[in-house]
C-alpha cells in the first residue's frame, strides 16, 4: 500500500473534492456534483462518505467508523481498516475522542460539538428519486423550490396507513429552501441533525453527489400540521445498560419467539454500562 | 445475559483466508499463471481492458487471476487500481484508418479498398465442443522451460514477434467505409462538433444530462457488455428501429501518441489493439440537406467485437433527439442507459443490499407493530371490515 | 382573483411553429376573452393540438408572442423564465388532457390527485386538504368515499372527471382543454359535457377547448376557430360559424358532421 498517497486518493482528487465540500457548505442542503472516483470498495458501500474522509482527513485526526451505530460491523471495520492502512491514522471507538466519525445509518447518541465533523455515507442523495425517476426534471423541481410532490407522498401514507410511514432516510427542509435526503437514519435521528454544532457532510459516491449541513443549521422534518413529525419510541429499554431513550435493535435469541433490545450506538451503550458499574461500586 | 455479537475483524479476517484457498483450488493441480492468462484467455482480457477503462494486458490478467475469473470483480479492480494513477496528460486521438488491421470486415460491400479481412474469428465455426482441448498441450518446444516463469509474458511468443516486425514496415492507409460513403455525400461527417471542439472527460467531471455525444460514447465505453448487447438487440427488435448495416468492423494495432508540453510534438509511446465498429442507418433528410445515412459509433480496446457492434447501435439510438426522431424506447433514453451502463456502479449498489439494515429495518418493524395494535384496538369487527372491503374491490 | 373585463385575458400574435418542413402553426393570431370558451376544431393534423400546446408553454414558439392578463396587466408568456411559467402552469392555469393518464398520477390515491396542486401552493393541513379533495370529488360527481382509491379503480368517465378536478382545486384563470370527451363512449360524453358545461357557467371559467367534435364545440364554447393545414380560416360566434360557415373548408366540416 505504500505505493498510496495518504488516505489512498491523490491531491488533485482531494482538491477537487475539496472544491465540492465548500460549495455544498454555502449551498446548505444543495447537491453538488462531483467527480466521483472508483474506490478500492464497490459502489453503494460507502465510497461517498470514504471519499469525503479521505478528502478532509488529516494526520492529526482521530477517526470513528460506525455502520448502524455500532463500531464492530463488517463494513465499519473494512473501512476503519483502510484508513489505518493508508493514512497511518489513530482511530478510536469513543464518540467524544474522534474528530471526524464517518457514518452510515446513524446519529451517535453523544451529542456532538464544534471541533466535530460528522461524514455520511449516502446511497440515493435525491429525495425525490422515487417519486420522480428523472435527474433533468428533479434538478428542476429543486431549481424551481417546487416540492409539492413530496407532500404528495406524505400525504399518501397518512390516507393509506393512517401515519406518515416513512421511517428513515426522511426527507427534510433545510434553512427553508432545499429538501434534503438526510440518508437512511432512522427518523429517530433527524432531531439530531436539526441545529448540531458539528458540521455534518454527505458523500454519495455512485451518484456523485456531495451535500452539507454547517454547524447550527435549521433542518425541518416535513410534515402536516395536523399530522407532525415524530420519532419513534420504544416501550423497552436497553437490555445491556438499562437505558431507555436510545434507538434499540432488536435481537431475536431463540427460535420461540424471544427477543431484547439493546442500544444501536454501541459506543454509548458501553459508556452507560461502566457508569452504572461505577455507580454501584 | 445477553452478550452482543462481536468480532466482526476476525470474521473478515477468516473469509479473506478461506477467498484465498478458493481461489487456489485444488492444489494437485497446477496453479494458472497471469502469464497463462493473458495468452489464452485474451477476450477475458480484452473486455476487463475495455470496462475497466485501462490498458494493461498484465495487470488485467492480473485482476482476472485474482478474481476467480469473475470478470466484474476484475474490472472493478483495475478501475480501483486505475484511479491511483498521476494523469500526464491527454493523448493525441488515435487514426484508426492507420491501423495495422488483423481483421477487416464490411457487410455493406463485397469489395472494397483494403478488402475484407477475416482474422481469428469464431464466425464461421461449427459451435461443437473440442474434446482435443481437453488435453493439455505442453509448452512448444524451445518454451518448455518458460511456462513455469511468470515474468516471460513478452518472450512467450517470438513467432509472433517476428510476424509483427514484417508487417511494421509500412502499414498503408486503409479508408473506412463510412468515408467512402462521405465522399459521395451519402454520409452524414463522423461529428458535427466544430474542429477545435474539447472533447469532454467523463473521469473528470459528473455525468449530467442531457449528456453530449462525447461523454455518452465514453460512458458507453466502458459500459458493461451484456447491458449494451441487450439494448443493442433491442432496437433490432422494434424499440427504436434504426435500420443497422454493420458498414464496417475493424480489429489491429494503432499507434498511440502523445505530446509531451515541453517538447512540442508528438511522439510515440507505444502501440494498443482496438476494435472500431462504424454502423450505417437510416438516413435523414431536410428541406435544407438532401438525405443522408447516418452514423453510430463503437471503439474498445482489444478485440471485443460484440461489445463495439452494441456500442455502435446504441450511440445510434441515443442520437434521437438530435436526429428529431421520437423517444419511445429504453435505447433511447440517455438518462437510463447511461446511469445503469457501469457494471461496477450496478453490482456494487445490487450488492450492497447484503450490508446490514437493521436500523432502518427495526424502524419499518416498529411502525407495522403499532400499525397492527391500533388496527387490533380500533374494532373488534375489524375481520368483517377486512372481508367487506376485498368484495366492494373486487366490485369494481 | 380579479380580472380586468376590459383587456382579453389572452392574447395570441403571429404564433409560428414547425416541425421540420412541416408547419403546425402559421401566423396564428387571436384572443381570449375573460369568461370566454374558446373552441378550437379542425381535423387531426390542423395543428390545433399543437396550437393548444404552445400557448400552455409546453412547446417553444419560432416565433411569435402570447400575452396573459396578471393582476390586471398583459405580461408577456413567450417572455417569462421556466420557474415562472410553471408557476403559472401549477396555480393559474389548468391542463385537461385528452388521456387521463397522462393527466393524474395513477399510482396516487384520488385524494393525493386532487390535493397535489394545494400542497404545491403550501397547503400543510392534511385534515383541510382532505376536506377540499372531498369537495371536489362531489363537484364532478365522483362518491367522496372513494378518495382512499386509486385512478385505475375509476371507469374511464371517472378518470376523466377526476382529472377535472385535480385542474380545478386552485379555481385556475384559464383552463386547457384538449379533446377532453374524445377517449370516452357516447353516453359517458354526454354526462361529462353536462358537468364541464355546469362548471363552466357556475364558476364563470375562462377556456380554450381543442375538438374533432363540432358537436361538443356548439355545446361548451361562445366562439369558433376553425384551423387547416396550420392556419386559422375561419373565426367568429359558435352559432355564426355552425350555421354560417363562409370558408369553403368549414362549409365541408359543419355539412359533414352535422347534417348526417
Amino acid at each position: 500500500m505504500s505505493e498510496y498517497n495518504f488516505a489512498y486518493l491523490n491531491e488533485q482528487t482531494k482538491k477537487m473534492i475539496r472544491r465540492a465540500l465548500l460549495k455544498a457548505v454555502a449551498i446548505p442542503g444543495y447537491q453538488v456534483p462531483f467527480a466521483s472516483r472508483e474506490m478500492p470498495m464497490p459502489y453503494g458501500w460507502g465510497t461517498g462518505g470514504v471519499q469525503v474522509t479521505a478528502s478532509i482527513l488529516t494526520p492529526d485526526d482521530i477517526l470513528k467508523v460506525i455502520d448502524q451505530g455500532a463500531d464492530d460491523t463488517t463494513n465499519a471495520v473494512s473501512i476503519r481498516k483502510f484508513f489505518k492502512k493508508t493514512a497511518a491514522i489513530e482511530t478510536t471507538e469513543l464518540s467524544e475522542q474522534a474528530t471526524i466519525i464517518q457514518t452510515r445509518h446513524r446519529v451517535p447518541e453523544t451529542p456532538l460539538r464544534e471541533d466535530q465533523i460528522l461524514v455520511y455515507q449516502v446511497p440515493i442523495p435525491e429525495p425525490l428519486r422515487f417519486l420522480e425517476p428523472r435527474e433533468t426534471e428533479t434538478r428542476k423541481m429543486h431549481a424551481y423550490e417546487d416540492y409539492g410532490l413530496m407532500h404528495v407522498k406524505l400525504y399518501e401514507d397518512i390516507s393509506q396507513h393512517g401515519h406518515i410511514s416513512t421511517t428513515y432516510a426522511y426527507p427534510v427542509m433545510v434553512e427553508g429552501r432545499y429538501v434534503m435526503d438526510p440518508s437512511p437514519t432512522p427518523k429517530f435521528d433527524n432531531p439530531k441533525i436539526n441545529n448540531c454544532p458539528a458540521l455534518q457532510l454527505f458523500g454519495a459516491g455512485r451518484e456523485k453527489r456531495i451535500y452539507a449541513l454547517p454547524p447550527y443549521t435549521k433542518v425541518t422534518s416535513l410534515d402536516f400540521e395536523d399530522h407532525p413529525f415524530e420519532v419513534q419510541k420504544w416501550q423497552a429499554s436497553c437490555e445491556l445498560c438499562g437505558t431507555s431513550g436510545t434507538f434499540l435493535d432488536e435481537v431475536i435469541t431463540d427460535d420461540k419467539g424471544g427477543r431484547i433490545f439493546v442500544c444501536s450506538d454501541t459506543d454509548f451503550c458501553r459508556k452507560q454500562q461502566s457508569e452504572k458499574f461505577e455507580e454501584a461500586g | 445475559m445477553y452478550v452482543a455479537v462481536k468480532g466482526g475483524e476476525k470474521a473478515i479476517d477468516n473469509a479473506h483466508k478461506l477467498l484465498k484457498e478458493k481461489r487456489r483450488g485444488d492444489t494437485q493441480i497446477a496453479e494458472i499463471t497471469t502469464g497463462q492468462i493473458s495468452e489464452q484467455l485474451t477476450l477475458a482480457v480484452d473486455r476487463v481492458m475495455t470496462e475497466g477503462s485501462l490498458y494493461d494486458r498484465s495487470l488485467a490478467a492480473l485482476a482476472i487471476k485474482q478474481a476467480r475469473g469473475d470478470l466484474i470483480e476484475a474490472i472493478f479492480l483495475i478501475r480501483a487500481s486505475r484511479t491511483t494513477l498521476p494523469r500526464f496528460g491527454y493523448s493525441k486521438p488515435v487514426e484508426t484508418d492507420k491501423m495495422e488491421l488483423s481483421r477487416r470486415i464490411s457487410a455493406t460491400y463485397k469489395d472494397l479498398p483494403g478488402g475484407q479481412l477475416l482474422g481469428p474469428t469464431f464466425d464461421y465455426t461449427h459451435r461443437l465442443l473440442e474434446s482435443e482441448l481437453e488435453t493439455d498441450q505442453p509448452a512448444s518446444q524451445q518454451h518448455r522451460g518458460i511456462l513455469s516463469d511468470q515474468n516471460s509474458i513478452d518472450s512467450t511468443d517470438v513467432k509472433s514477434e517476428i510476424a509483427n516486425e514484417e508487417q511494421t514496415i509500412a502499414a498503408p492507409i486503409i479508408p473506412h467505409v463510412l468515408d467512402l460513403l462521405g465522399e459521395e455525400g451519402l454520409m452524414e461527417p463522423p461529428s458535427n462538433e466544430p474542429k477545435d471542439h474539447e472533447p469532454e472527460d467523463l473521469t473528470r467531471q459528473p455525468l449530467s444530462f442531457p449528456a453530449s455525444r462525447d461523454l455518452r460514447l465514453q460512458n458507453l465505453a466502458r459500459g458493461d457488455e451484456g447491458f449494451l448487447l441487450a439494448l443493442g438487440y433491442s432496437t433490432q427488435r422494434g424499440y427504436a428501429r434504426n435500420h443497422p448495416f454493420a458498414g464496417e468492423i475493424r480489429v489491429g494495432t494503432v499507434a498511440i501518441e502523445f505530446e509531451p508540453e515541453e517538447l512540442g510534438f508528438a511522439i510515440e509511446i507505444g502501440e494498443i489493439e482496438l476494435t472500431e465498429c462504424e454502423m450505417v442507418n437510416q438516413f435523414k433528410g431536410s428541406e435544407k440537406a438532401p438525405p443522408q445515412f447516418t452514423r453510430g459509433y463503437g471503439l474498445t480496446f482489444g478485440h471485443c467485437e460484440r461489445k463495439a457492434m452494441s456500442m455502435a447501435q446504441i450511440d445510434r439510438s441515443l442520437r434521437a433527439e438530435e436526429l428529431g426522431e421520437q423517444k419511445t424506447a429504453p435505447s433511447q433514453d440517455g438518462e437510463f442507459v447511461l446511469s445503469h451502463s457501469d457494471n461496477v456502479q450496478a453490482t456494487g449498489f445490487v450488492e450492497h443490499l447484503k450490508l446490514p439494515h437493521y436500523v432502518d429495518f427495526q424502524s419499518e418493524l416498529e411502525l407495522i407493530r403499532r400499525m397492527h395494535q391500533e388496527h387490533d384496538a380500533a374494532s373488534p369487527e375489524s375481520d368483517q371490515q377486512a372481508k367487506d372491503m376485498t368484495t366492494h374491490e373486487a366490485a369494481e | 382573483m380579479k380580472m380586468n373585463p376590459g383587456i382579453p385575458l389572452l392574447k395570441v400574435e403571429n404564433l409560428h411553429k414547425a416541425f421540420g418542413k412541416t408547419k403546425a402553426c402559421h401566423d396564428i393570431s387571436f384572443e381570449l376573452w375573460p369568461g370566454e370558451v374558446l373552441g378550437i376544431v379542425g381535423e387531426s393534423g390542423s395543428g390545433k393540438s399543437t396550437l393548444l400546446r404552445l400557448i400552455a408553454g409546453l412547446l417553444e414558439p419560432d416565433k411569435g408572442t402570447i400575452s396573459y392578463q396578471q393582476n390586471s396587466k398583459l405580461i408577456t408568456l413567450t417572455d417569462l423564465d421556466e420557474p415562472a411559467l410553471r408557476h403559472l402552469q401549477r396555480t393559474e392555469w389548468g391542463f385537461v388532457h385528452q388521456h387521463p393518464s397522462d393527466g393524474l398520477r395513477m399510482n396516487v390515491s384520488a385524494g393525493a390527485n386532487i390535493g397535489e396542486r394545494l400542497m404545491a401552493n403550501n397547503w400543510r393541513h392534511y385534515g383541510n386538504i382532505r376536506e377540499k379533495a372531498q369537495h371536489w370529488l362531489k363537484a364532478v360527481e365522483i362518491d367522496p368515499a372513494r378518495i382512499d382509491d386509486l385512478p385505475r379503480t375509476f371507469s374511464g368517465g371517472m378518470q376523466q372527471r377526476l382529472q377535472i378536478a385535480r385542474n380545478l382545486v386552485t379555481n385556475p384563470n384559464l383552463v386547457f382543454l384538449d379533446e377532453p370527451t374524445g377517449g370516452l363512449d357516447v353516453s359517458v360524453q354526454a354526462k361529462l359535457l353536462d358537468l364541464l358545461r355546469g362548471l363552466v357557467s357556475n364558476l364563470g371559467l375562462s377556456a380554450i377547448m381543442v375538438t374533432h367534435d363540432l358537436a361538443v364545440a356548439r355545446l361548451l364554447s361562445t366562439r369558433l376557430i376553425v384551423m387547416k393545414q396550420g392556419e386559422i380560416i375561419e373565426h367568429g360566434l359558435t352559432d355564426q360559424v355552425l350555421e354560417d360557415p363562409q370558408a369553403a373548408y368549414s362549409q365541408l366540416l359543419v355539412s359533414s358532421v352535422l347534417q348526417v
